[in-house]
């Protein structure tokens, strides 16, 4: 199969390069593109430490092949840093101590973000469905649902 | 023997210890020091490490058998396939190694025994090629009966998974038995068996059976390897324990030419580890390719169901149990044999075995008292560490027993707890005496916070509420000689950098040991940076496990930072002309209590030294360095009963309580309040221990409502992915979980913390036996108790 030419933005910035039909977004976002916050973690779409925001939406990269990427806002928690609710959670989360390895972190925070930037007013429901396909291990959950609604509350 | 005695306190220590009102870091829930670099992507993990274009990438060939003698393999198409640059096997490796017990080859040697064993290695210049060129290696195989029940392991006839038994070298503490399948055989006797089941007025004898179960750290494991051209070996792994790492990657691979030394090991943050990361696993095979391909850097990642079936999963057993009890509610003898399903290779899960036969008495006090804890080598996945280390596993068939023992009485289980419990100075199952323990505490505080005896209604006219409560105890399993140390040393500004080489999997240790030198010099914490382990540069753990490390490697820590005051004070006697003992830190100064007004600011010298009156400089960089070894530890007993050793180092013990909701169709449970009680000694970061509560629970709760690994008659592991072998996701949080602190100090704790990190996960089975039970009247005996198990066993006490 011949390769293909895709160019997209990556945390603003405009990327071009060539891929295998086959390749997969995750493996050329961390081997390819130096991009390490998402992570490697079940290669089946089962664990969500891969999520990326792809045109704002929060995708499985180990599930997207990188041809889907053609043309796409392709953002990590790389970019996301400057976003403003990833900032506003980011302080929530620190100040409670609410990750432990700290390996699901970033999939769990760009879900987060996508959340809040779409309602800054979620239910406590809403908060659980929006993290619920990323899986932590350490933390029992507890304390990353108190901080993103701590963040929703403004406190 | 008094405990007290033996404990080695430092012997510069000559100043009082500040009392608990006094500690200004120590018990403050402070901000994790490595949080901000977590929570912005900046954390690297081992497979976030750069290599370059020149890295390769490994892939396995494995057995498709669970017990096979290898006839023959033929690498020649493999090796002929793009991309590919050297094709490994047993022929090259003939080592055997083992944490604790050297029966495993680096790659199969003649036999495989376990689906899923690596057989050959294929390394290529990228994964795809790799993977393809495994495929190409022929295997040819004549099949041999397998054994995969652990109870028919142990019958005379059953197939020898290990012939050679008799010739494999372990620690003095392991007693196998060559030509069985017995591996480890711990046996503890203690006062008068028979007696004490006269004594009895009720005697009750059953069986439990716990399966297999997973970590599933999100992080997978991976391992990367560099054999330089100057023949040192460096290995960048996931790991839990880089130093045993280092140590077993020497000695098994001495044949190279390598010594301790040749031998470096960096672990970056590991995505959480839960004893799935300790000891030695597939690194050793990076270790092998690396030295296969000299010059190169080679890569080994583990994918999820490599990660399922060829790490350490977590034994399976099967437990018997026979106790007697007075009428009163005293437990007069226990007769505890526990047959565990510890896989094909032993090397680290003989050491549950030894561990879980030391302590199978529970927090109890039992007088008489016979343990048998059998390590069965079966064809199926080793097994090694998990968080709890064979607790959860004999504490299910324990605590579901005592309850019943206690409901069949009429006495009220929580009050049997209480009369039984074990208390200071009490003599622990192999003859030492208990260390001093909040077990009374607990238990109160738990009855309060689950209305105890309170009898609760659903709202919901199909479900009913049912409560338990039970106890725990666990102590760090590990050899008596296990050590931790620290460097410390001080930078221009100020600031501290820590070395030590004990894991941060997500505890929270760095910042644990940041606290602990704050609390020392006044420094704080976010002015101290604690380094992950590099064998290279850090100094030596013997590992991150059994919930030691803030209690060992906190010691080592705390040593460090007091040598550094002393130099700080000596440097000041000495320029200053102040009396040493009249010198104190406060808020990064020198101070002293007899001039009021001196104050000598750290920055000011901690590295380039006072200025005398004459224009020199004295004093130099400060710096510290700190070693903890429980030297009171011995692991030499009677094999025949256990005796006379001194085995563990303490017991954290607690309790823990549940109100539990069930429907009463479907068996669907929903845990509305969960309380757990652990008696810390000392909650350096109450914050953290809250997190270890919390998290501990649910992967305890996971394993009894609805994890399990499903094997077919083949061996072969069916559920080795999230699909089908589910963990948590945030909708099955209880409703409610209360964390509670007692704090009965460890003396030779620093400021008198012992560990909590998998005492919190240990209870979880026995809590949701229990509490159906007290709802439905229905018992179940084997793990895990699901929604199914529930519904049927209610459905087939209708029948009756």
């Amino acid at each position: 199969m011949k390769p293909h030419l895709i160019q997209f933005t990556l945390n603003g910035e405009k990327v071009s390069l060539t891929v295998e039909p086959s390749d997969v977004l995750l493996d050329v976002l961390r081997g390819r593109l130096g991009i390490k916050s998402p992570k490697v973690g079940c290669d089946r779409g089962d664990c969500g430490t891969c999520t990326v925001l792809m045109d704002g939406k929060t995708v499985r990269s180990c599930l997207a092949l990188a041809v889907e990427a053609h043309g796409a806002d392709i953002v990590t928690l790389e970019g996301a840093n400057s976003r403003k609710w990833t900032q506003k959670l980011q302080k929530k989360f620190h100040e409670k101590n609410a990750f432990q390895c700290g390996f699901c972190a970033p999939g769990v925070i760009l879900s987060a973000t996508e959340l809040l930037e779409k309602d800054p007013n979620p239910t406590a429901h809403e908060i659980k469905e929006a993290i619920a396909g990323n899986l932590c291990r350490c933390t029992g959950y507890e304390p990353i649902v108190e901080a993103i609604e701590e963040t929703v509350k403004g406190k | 023997m008094d405990l007290q005695k033996l404990i080695t306190k430092p012997k510069k220590a000559a100043r009082p210890e500040k009392t608990d009102d006094a500690l200004v870091t120590v018990g403050k829930s402070v901000q994790r020091v490595d949080g901000w670099e977590k929570i912005t992507g900046a954390a690297k993990y081992t497979d976030d490490t750069e290599f370059g274009p020149g890295l390769l990438y490994a892939a396995l060939v494995e057995s498709p058998h669970a017990h096979a003698k290898i006839i023959s393999i033929d690498t020649s198409a493999a090796e002929k396939a793009r991309g590919v640059v050297k094709v490994v096997t047993g022929r090259n490796f003939k080592h055997k190694f083992g944490l604790y017990m050297n029966d495993r080859y680096i790659f199969a040697n003649d036999v495989v025994r376990f689906v899923g064993e690596q057989v050959a290695a294929v390394v290529a210049t990228d994964p795809k090629a790799a993977m393809r060129a495994a495929e190409l290696v022929k295997v040819e195989y004549q099949e041999l009966p397998a054994v995969l029940d652990a109870v028919k392991a142990f019958e005379k006839d059953s197939p020898l998974v290990h012939p050679d038994l008799k010739s494999y070298t372990h620690v003095p503490w392991f007693f196998p038995k060559p030509g069985t399948n017995i591996a480890h055989w711990r046996k503890i006797r203690k006062g008068d068996l028979a007696g004490g089941f006269n004594k009895a007025d009720l005697v009750l004898e059953d069986t439990y059976q716990v399966p297999r179960y997973a970590h599933c750290a999100i992080e997978t494991h991976s391992a990367i390897g560099l054999y330089d051209a100057s023949r040192r070996l460096t290995m960048w792994t996931s790991s839990q324990s880089p130093f045993t790492q280092r140590h077993v990657f020497a000695e098994t691979l001495k044949a190279f030419g390598l010594s301790h030394k040749d031998v470096r090991v960096i672990s970056t943050y590991i995505g959480g580890g839960f004893g799935g990361k300790a000891g030695v696993t597939m690194e050793i095979i990076a270790a092998a390719l690396a030295i296969a391909v000299p010059g190169r850097p080679v890569k080994l990642l583990w994918s999820r169901a490599q990660e399922f079936y060829n790490t350490y999963q977590r034994l399976g057993c099967t437990a018997k149990i026979k106790m007697g009890v007075t009428k009163a509610g005293k437990i007069t003898a226990l007769d505890f044999k526990l047959h565990w399903d510890a896989g094909a290779y032993v090397e680290y899960g003989a050491n549950v075995v030894n561990a879980a036969g030391l302590s199978a008495s529970g927090p109890y006090k039992v007088d008489n008292l016979s343990i048998d804890s059998m390590c069965t080598y079966t064809n199926l996945p080793p097994c090694g560490a998990y968080r709890g280390f064979g607790y959860s596993e004999f504490l299910f068939g324990l605590e579901s027993h005592i309850t019943r023992m206690a409901t069949e009485l009429g006495i009220d289980p929580v009050k049997f707890r209480k009369l039984n419990a074990i208390q200071e100075g009490d003599t622990l199952p192999y003859g030492a005496h208990m260390n001093p323990t909040g077990i009374r505490q607990a238990i109160e505080k738990v009855e309060k916070e689950i209305r105890w005896g309170v009898k609760e209604k659903s709202k919901d006219p199909k479900k009913v509420i049912g409560k338990a409560q039970v106890c725990f105890w666990k102590s760090p399993a590990m050899p008596p000689n296990a050590s931790s140390s620290a460097f410390l040393k001080f930078n221009e500004d100020g600031s501290l950098n820590i070395l030590v080489s004990g894991m941060d999997m997500g505890q929270g240790l760095l910042t644990v040991m940041a606290q602990i030198a704050s609390e020392v010099l006044s420094v704080p914490v976010t002015k101290i940076r604690v380094e992950t382990p590099d064998t290279d540069r850090n100094p030596y753990e013997w590992q991150t496990v059994g919930s030691h490390v803030t209690w060992g490697c906190g010691n080592a820590v705390k040593r460090a930072a007091l040598e550094a005051r002393e130099r700080i004070f000596d440097l000041v006697q000495r320029v200053h002309c102040l009396d040493k003992s009249t010198l104190y830190v406060e808020n990064e100064c020198v101070k002293c209590r007899t001039k009021p007004d001196f104050a000598l600011r750290f920055s000011d010298f901690v590295i380039n030294g006072i200025q005398a009156d004459d224009y020199t400089f004295k004093g130099g960089p400060i710096m510290g360095s700190g070693v903890f070894m429980p030297e009171f530890a011995s692991a030499i007993s009677d094999p025949e009963t256990g005796q006379g050793g001194h085995p563990n180092v303490h017991y954290t013990t607690g309790s823990a309580g549940i109100i539990l909701e069930i429907d009463k169709e479907t068996g669907k449970m929903k845990i509305k309040k969960v309380a757990l009680a652990v008696d810390c000694g000392k909650a350096i970061n109450p914050d953290l221990v809250k997190g270890q509560i919390v998290g501990g629970l649910l992967q305890g709760f996971a394993t009894v409502l609805y994890e399990d690994m499903r094997y077919n008659e083949k061996g072969r592991l069916l559920n080795p992915n999230f699909s089908d072998y589910k963990i948590p996701t945030v909708m099955d949080m209880p409703d409610e979980v209360v964390p509670i602190i007692i704090e009965v100090a460890q003396p030779d704790g620093p400021y008198g913390a012992r560990g909590v990190g998998e005492h919190t996960m240990i209870p979880c089975a026995p809590l949701i036996a229990n509490a159906v039970a007290d709802a439905l009247g229905v018992r179940i005996k084997c793990m895990p108790v699901t929604k199914e198990k529930v519904a049927l066993a209610v459905k087939a006490a209708k029948k009756n």
